[in-house]
């Protein structure tokens, strides 16, 4: 197991070794090891309560891990450990980009403000920490049109241009999915964890969701992390399915295998037993 | 307008056990409060009775409480048919009561019971017009209240860009014009003082959406770093100033480091304990602070090292002597009156800039979703910490213009209920709105200090006029926001929808 997870690391872009969370006395996520690789769509599904979000909150530095260590391995600037990262430094420095389950938009901010505040950290670098900016001087007037020519590029990308200037709030639901999507893709991200982004959407706008994803994998190159309950969207565009269940791992492998997985289709559909079991229960209850 | 179709209309009998029950809870009130009265007479105590008193509060109940039913449901002219008769009435006889009576004022004994009896009528027969003409007026649809208002809002933030450069000539040429005397300057100094405050607070509150209770505490602190750098290091007061700027953001910095892990209500109560603890070192620290004997001669500011006082100190120059005029006394006021536009001026600058910064979009959205900007990296609490620690300078500029204005101070300056005005000027103007904390300023400041001949009441009417602000607009009145920059440069294609 171990050997296979080196091997994988080799060339994993997020490994998680052994993580474990607990709340009290509740485990929500029980030893579970795997590894994202970038130019990879990695979906992680399970049905509810089984943890997908907690191991989101641990990555992205909501939570801290009980036990286990999380690696990520930056193309450019190195490995870093996440779990010994405080929360803000983790999209800020590692690369590390998230959406929300329950969209988190500035909804009295325009479309463009929530592109321009996702690039703080190099526009107040830009701006010498607001003296240079507050002077007016001409090399933060350009890293401004910069941020404004990056968040053009998201807006392009989902069709949002038209409506650059609108409150966030007042987009219909599908759009701030899209533009939570774009929102973190402006931090530049080496990894972008989504959560549940196709809730809620209709057949056409999750077709749409699936280009997007495909886009950000293919032209950019970084690596996404999915949680998702829509198989369709699932199996659509994953390269590779972690499924979890009661907070522990019971399947790891491509969509093909992880479709076929008895431990899968028990864990979905419930236990395939004799009928005594069940005659068991009601007896003794 | 189809609203007004389906707005059922209660029945009498209804209504008149309604305003009946109404009416019964006001005699059960004003029986003990009103009806009994206990009076000093020579030699002891004397209860008199006032039950005509008792009698009216319970009539005039009643017919509000009709009125008031009847309003909501559209039957609007029956009630202004008899409100504005009512209020012509009362008004006439207020009006002409020393012709009848000069020992006593009609309907009743109390003019401020008269004056509120008459607001009332008025306000319900305009109201019962109003509605009258406007059929399904918008008394229930507050939300088509609310967009109105926005609407307003932006006209107003629009109307600024002209609005603003006219009141600020306005008060550039206002010591100049010929009723301004001592005691307009000086109200026009206060106003333009709590502008500042007002700017300097919005910063904290509007913009970051730290709901802070003790501002005061860093007015203290700028007011008594000028005092006591003054007195103990002779220094003057343009070398004070930015250092009492500095010690208040300071202060800031030592508050909010333990405190900006809190959010929301929770801040609040602990700014306000701040606040007071301030207060209270101030009140108790006596070897240093002078304690509540405050700190007296606190030496004026000077106008390019020219005083401004009748009789220059040694080695000094009086201005008018350096100018060759003769001496006014208040020409120290006039310069009072610049040194506080001054600062106003900057804080409305500086804040206007940095909201197109990053740091000031960031504070923003801080406001909005603190969760989503650590996700997306921004370091939450050094964000606010700057924001606390620059409205904490501001507060600092003000307080030592406030020292140097009184020149005296003590603790007593500093006490919560000037943190509350202040907020009340942001929340009441519309929060992050620049134009509206001015017009709040003149609402909240300028008209109770015209109005002292009302005394204990113009409270009274300050918190009926916020009680009424937070029914009526609870965003505050000019609250719209411009976004702090555009992709399309042509302002109709925002569609606000």
């Amino acid at each position: 197991m171990s050997a296979v997870l080196r091997d994988d690391a080799a060339r994993a872009l997020l490994t998680v070794e052994h993580l474990t969370m607990r709340f009290g006395g509740l485990v929500a996520i029980n030893d579970v090891s795997f590894a994202a690789r970038p130019r990879e769509i990695t979906a992680i599904i399970g049905p509810n309560g089984a943890g997908k979000t907690t191991l989101f909150n641990c990555l992205t530095g909501f939570y801290q891990p009980t036990v286990g260590r999380l690696t990520l391995h930056h193309p450019q600037r190195g490995p870093f450990l996440l779990e010994r990262m405080e929360g803000y430094a983790i999209p800020n420095r590692a690369g590390v980009a998230r959406t929300f389950q329950n969209i988190r938009l500035f909804p009295q901010m325009s479309v463009l403000e929530n592109l321009i505040i996702a690039q703080h950290n190099k526009l107040m670098r830009a701006s010498g920490y607001t003296f240079a900016g507050l002077l007016g001087l001409p090399g933060y007037r350009k890293a401004e049109q910069a941020a404004i020519e990056l968040a053009r590029y998201w807006l392009d990308r989902i069709h949002l241009t038209e409506r650059a200037d609108w409150n966030a709030g007042n987009l219909p639901y599908g759009d701030q999915r899209r533009l939570e999507i774009a929102r973190a893709m402006c931090t530049e991200p080496a990894l972008l964890c989504l959560d549940e982004p196709a809730a809620g959407l209709n057949p056409r706008e999750s077709a749409e969701l699936n280009r997007l994803l495909t886009y950000i994998r293919d032209q950019h190159g970084i690596g996404l992390l999915l949680i998702e309950h829509d198989m369709t969207v699932v199996m659509g565009i994953s390269d590779h399915i972690v499924v979890l269940d009661y907070g522990r791992k019971i399947s790891d492998g491509t969509p093909e295998f992880v479709r076929n997985d008895p431990a899968v289709i028990r864990a979905y559909l419930g236990e395939e037993e004799p009928d005594e079991d069940a005659d068991g229960v009601s007896t003794g209850a | 307008m189809a609203e007004t179709a389906s707005v059922r209309v209660t029945p009498t009998r209804i209504l008149m056990r309604d305003a009946g029950l109404i009416a019964l809870v006001v005699f059960g009130l004003s029986f003990g409060l009103v009806g009994f009265r206990i009076e000093d007479v020579s030699g002891g105590l004397a209860l008199l009775t006032r039950f005509d008193g008792v009698f009216f509060a319970t009539v005039l109940a009643f017919l509000g409480r009709v009125a008031l039913t009847m309003l909501h449901e559209r039957r609007a002219l029956p009630v202004a048919l008899v409100a504005l008769p009512v209020a012509l009435a009362v008004l006439l006889l207020q009006l002409f009561a020393d012709a009848l009576d000069p020992a006593r004022s009609y309907p009743f004994r109390s003019e401020v019971v008269n004056w509120s009896l008459f607001a009332v009528a008025l306000a319900l027969g305009l109201r019962g017009v109003w509605l009258n003409w406007h059929h399904g007026g918008l008394l229930s649809n507050r939300e088509a209240r609310e967009r109105n208002m926005d609407e307003v809002g932006a006209k107003v933030q629009q109307a600024a860009r002209y609005l603003g450069p006219a009141l600020l000539g306005l008060a550039i040429v206002l010591p100049f014009l010929p009723f301004a005397d001592r005691r307009v300057l000086d109200i026009a100094i206060l106003v333009v003082t709590y502008i500042m405050l007002g700017w300097g607070l919005n910063i904290v509150v509007g913009l970051a959406g730290l709901l802070d209770l003790g501002y005061v505490a860093f007015y203290a602190v700028g007011a008594y770093s000028y005092a006591l750098l003054a007195q103990n290091f002779d220094l003057g007061f343009w070398t004070c100033l930015p250092l009492a700027g500095i010690l208040a953001a300071f202060a800031g910095i030592l508050l909010g480091f333990p405190v900006l892990r809190l959010r929301g209500d929770y801040l609040a109560i602990v700014t306000l304990g701040f606040g007071e603890i301030i207060r209270i070192i101030l009140l108790n620290w006596y070897t240093f602070t002078g304690g509540p004997d405050g700190i007296s001669g606190i030496p004026r500011p000077t106008f390019f090292g020219l005083e401004l006082g009748k009789r220059a100190s040694d080695g000094g120059e009086t201005f008018h002597s350096f100018f060759n005029l003769t001496y006014a006394p208040i020409d120290r006021i006039i310069f009072m009156f610049y040194l506080i536009l001054g600062l106003a001026l900057l804080t409305n600058l500086f804040t206007l800039r940095i909201r197109k910064l990053p740091i000031g979009r960031a504070w923003e959205a801080l406001r909005e979703d603190e969760t989503a900007c650590r996700s997306l990296g921004m370091n939450p609490r050094n964000t606010k910490l700057t924001a606390f620690s620059i409205g904490a300078m501001f507060g600092g500029f003000g307080g030592s213009f406030f020292a140097t204005r009184q020149g005296f101070i003590s603790p007593e300056s500093f006490t919560f209920i000037e943190s509350a005005v202040i907020l009340a000027i942001v929340v009441l103007g519309g929060m992050g709105s620049q134009i509206g904390v001015v017009f709040a300023a003149i609402l909240l400041i300028g008209l109770p200090e015209f109005f002292r001949e009302l005394q204990q009441y113009r409270m009274l009417a300050f918190g009926m006029a916020m009680v009424t602000i937070m029914v009526w607009r609870p965003s505050g009145l000019l609250a719209h926001r411009e976004p702090t920059l555009r992709l399309h440069p042509d302002p109709d294609r925002t569609g606000a929808a």
